[in-house]
């Protein structure tokens, strides 16, 4: 390390951890310092550029840095994933913002990540550990190498479970079948923690409902300011209208209406998807997958990566 | 308000260099209101660039000869803040634009801005004598004249005061935030502004659009601040990313100008529809984040054909005539009370109709309808008669059996705001009103907590910029006793 302070928002390491899949350390001491399990970061990488929520992986309170892992779906998290270097600087690391996720000791609990859902809910796994609860993690994805962050998952979890929808890894389908399984072989847990896609939580949500497990699911919707000022991440949530940045963004699973939040969640995919277009059309051959991008991302990168 | 766009006929009068010619009262009031110069309604519609151009040096010297310097100002009184109107008024008239401003900036920290958004007909303008006749002094253009002269000539920096060693932190860089840190810079203090947003200015930068207050202006004015010394840490969020605790650690006096940051909706069906934003987001989207330059600028706003705003005050219009900018063939403007009652600046009204925008008065919004991807296609209005008086003054708006239906693909909700919660939410011990408004003490702007002050929306629910100003400089007054003294009386606080 340098003898010149890194500034907050420095880009420190970026690695391709899947298909699509970038993971971020970013220097935020402040940050790194009080956020807790479940909460989120709104990043903006330059002037002009989106205010991007994400919610926040892991964090190392000493090193003052976060980590974040986001999925490129449009030109943001793509210009995020390609253009951004280590050593590059964040015009904007916002947070920690909404409420932390209520750790308690429930029992047994289980922790569901799907796709890239599994960052944030490692640090949620582990303070629910730390609480003395029975963890069970239950990692699923498309395919085996979208699965991530298993060793990590290893590690706070009592047990894990994975799934993948082709069954190239672990059992064969869905996390919900996983949650069949755990419950037909340990009978029912005292929580569900779901985070992935909202198909997903969705899913897990009528399950569990059916089977009557609290769970709690982490929304992530449309958002600018994540203050509470625009209202535009607004979900109904048991009949009421919530702000997911200040009220939440973990709520009851069983009270959120899921289809209107899909609805919500599509509404600029026809513009975003031509500003994705465009930015891919300039900057051509999508860089996660050529190996020399990757093996020169890695050499720039300090340490053991 | 239908004032003529012809240029006035303006009787033969020599300016002196310096100095005011000598007129009669008679010949004062033969003098016509100057109009405000402003792009054409038919071209402004289609660009985002200010409306009011401002006036002439000669224009502004010539409306302020109309002002005939009353013994007891009631402009004065009018003001919120007690600005020496007649004062300046007579400078300008002199032509010494640089003495205009001195005494301007004495009671108003950011001119610039209020000469363009405070609702001067119903402030100083409203209680001008010559308004009991014909028209009042046009003392908002005259303001505006003045502080843009003073920007493009002859800017006097905003100086530190020798250092007393003692520190604030300011929470919210909005009109009473950055007032306050004027005030305090000067005295000596060191100022931390602390900014949620990734850009200083509150309301003034996400809220009000370029075209009525471009935001040069504001940042402008957030540049003095900071060559002042005022340090601003923008991207941090007071409640979440530190604490009121912590900053009572760090700091000898805090000043809480979050503003009103929760906007309001009507619950009702179909408000979650796509296309049904707040007033908040549709503006922020496009002014802070200038969604209008998509997809250059990342962040996106709905496209439009039809818009039915709800709502009667200034962020209503300002919302409808961002939406028209935006290209949408019609944009309704839906009030449930008639347009006698509306609050919004009756500059804003008249610019709104100007440019096209349709007003539905005694109509209130029941149900939004969608189509099947959840995009709003139609708004149903429950059409609205005027009945008794309610608390504010105003005839109530009472519902009648009859609904219409507007086809719209959006819709923009303009019915104001709450208080942000972030900074009440975490605060042990900071005593608020029932809906979340922080209690402080009338005049100081002191609360419940030693060394902490709060002023603005956050107080009194969605106002004016000048009040939140007004409040801004009371805090930083009280706060420079305080710091001065260590002196904390007891506060006393009216629910």
């Amino acid at each position: 390390m340098s003898s010149t302070p890194e500034p907050h928002g420095l880009l420190l390491e970026k690695e391709f951890i899947a298909p699509k899949v970038t993971r971020y350390v970013i220097k935020a001491p402040e940050i790194a310092r009080r956020r807790r399990p479940g909460q989120f970061v709104i990043l903006r990488m330059r002037e002009d550029g989106e205010r991007i929520p994400l919610t926040i992986g892991d964090a190392d309170a000493e090193r003052g840095t976060i980590t974040l892992v986001a999925q490129e779906v449009g030109k943001s998290t793509a210009e995020m994933a390609h253009l951004m270097r280590v050593g590059d600087r964040f015009a904007d690391v916002l947070g920690p913002l909404g409420m932390p996720t209520h750790i308690e000791k429930y029992g047994r609990v289980l922790t569901v990540g799907g796709g890239i859902g599994v960052a944030p809910v490692h640090p949620i796994a582990q303070g629910l550990r730390q609480a003395g609860n029975e963890v069970v993690g239950i990692l699923g994805a498309r395919t085996k190498e979208l699965i991530i962050m298993e060793p990590e998952m290893r590690r706070a979890c009592d047990r894990v479970r994975i799934v993948t929808d082709d069954g190239s890894y672990g059992d064969k389908g869905f996390v919900t079948d996983a949650i069949k399984a755990e419950v037909a072989e340990h009978g029912k847990p005292d929580l569900v923690v779901a985070i992935g896609p909202l198909v997903m939580m969705r899913g897990v949500a009528s399950l569990t409902k059916e089977l009557g497990i609290r769970t709690l699911v982490s929304l992530n919707p449309v958002m600018v300011d994540g203050t509470g000022m625009c209202g535009g991440c607004r979900v109904t949530v048991g009949g009421k209208t919530r702000f997911v940045c200040v009220d939440g963004p973990e709520f009851d699973a069983h009270e959120v209406d899921f289809d209107e939040l899909l609805r919500r969640q599509r509404f600029y995919v026809p513009q975003e998807k031509a500003s994705y277009e465009a930015f891919q059309k300039e900057h051509g051959h999508p860089a996660h997958e050529c190996r020399m991008v990757r093996m020169a991302e890695a050499a720039r990168e300090p340490g053991e990566q | 308000m239908s004032e003529s766009k012809q240029a006035p006929q303006n009787p033969a009068i020599e300016f002196p260099e310096r100095g005011e010619p000598a007129l009669t009262p008679k010949q004062r009031m033969a003098i016509p209101r100057q109009p405000m110069p402003e792009q054409p309604a038919e071209v402004r519609s289609r660009n985002f660039l200010e409306v009011n151009q401002g006036l002439s040096a000669e224009a502004a010297r010539m409306e302020a000869l109309r002002c005939i310097q009353c013994k007891d100002p009631k402009c004065r009184q009018g003001c919120p803040v007690g600005i020496n109107i007649p004062a300046f008024v007579k400078k300008v008239a002199e032509g010494d634009f640089a003495e205009g401003v001195r005494i301007l900036k004495r009671d108003n920290a950011l001119p610039a801005v209020c000469g363009r958004v405070c609702p001067q007909e119903g402030q100083c303008e409203k209680v001008c004598t010559l308004g009991k006749k014909g028209e009042p002094v046009a003392i908002g253009r005259i303001e505006r004249f003045l502080a843009d002269w003073e920007r493009e000539h002859d800017r006097e920096p905003i100086v530190a005061g020798p250092a007393t060693g003692k520190k604030v932190a300011i929470v919210g860089a909005g009109p009473a935030g950055l007032t306050a840190a004027a005030d305090l810079v000067r005295l000596g203090h060191e100022v931390h502004l602390f900014e949620a947003l990734h850009r200083a200015g509150g309301v003034l930068v996400y809220g009000i659009p370029e075209f009525r207050l471009p935001k040069r202006i504001v940042h402008d004015e957030v540049r003095q601040l900071e060559t002042a010394g005022v340090r601003l840490h923008t991207s941090v969020v007071v409640g979440q990313t530190v604490t009121m605790d912590e900053l009572h650690e760090r700091f000898d006096a805090i000043f809480v100008a979050t503003g009103a940051g929760l906007p309001n909706f009507m619950d009702l069906p179909g408000e979650n529809l796509n296309g049904v934003y707040s007033a908040n987001e549709y503006l922020t989207r496009v002014n802070l984040m200038r969604a209008y330059d998509f997809p250059h600028a990342d962040t996106p706003v709905a496209r439009s054909r039809s818009v039915a705003v709800v709502g009667g005050g200034n962020v209503a219009m300002d919302a409808a005539r961002t939406a028209k900018r935006l290209g949408a063939e019609h944009v309704y403007l839906v009030y449930r009370r008639t347009r006698a009652e509306m609050p919004a600046r009756l500059e804003e009204v008249h610019h709104a109709e100007e440019e096209g925008i349709e007003f539905l008065f005694l109509h209130n919004p029941v149900r939004y309808e969608g189509d099947a991807q959840g995009r709003v296609n139609k708004a149903v209005l429950q059409k609205m008669a005027l009945g008794e008086p309610d608390a504010s003054g105003r005839r109530r708006p009472v519902a009648t059996d009859e609904t219409v239906e507007l086809e719209v693909d959006t819709a923009v909700v303009a019915i104001g705001n709450g208080p942000n919660p972030l900074v009440p939410r975490t605060t042990p011990g900071l005593r608020t009103k029932r809906w979340g408004n922080i209690l402080a003490e009338k005049g100081s702007g002191r609360t419940s907590l030693k060394a902490v002050w709060a002023g603005g929306d956050i107080v009194l629910g969605a106002a004016t910029v000048i009040l939140a100003m007004g409040a801004g400089r009371a805090a930083a007054r009280s706060i420079d006793e305080y710091l001065r003294t260590g002196e904390w009386p007891e506060v006393t606080l009216e629910e």
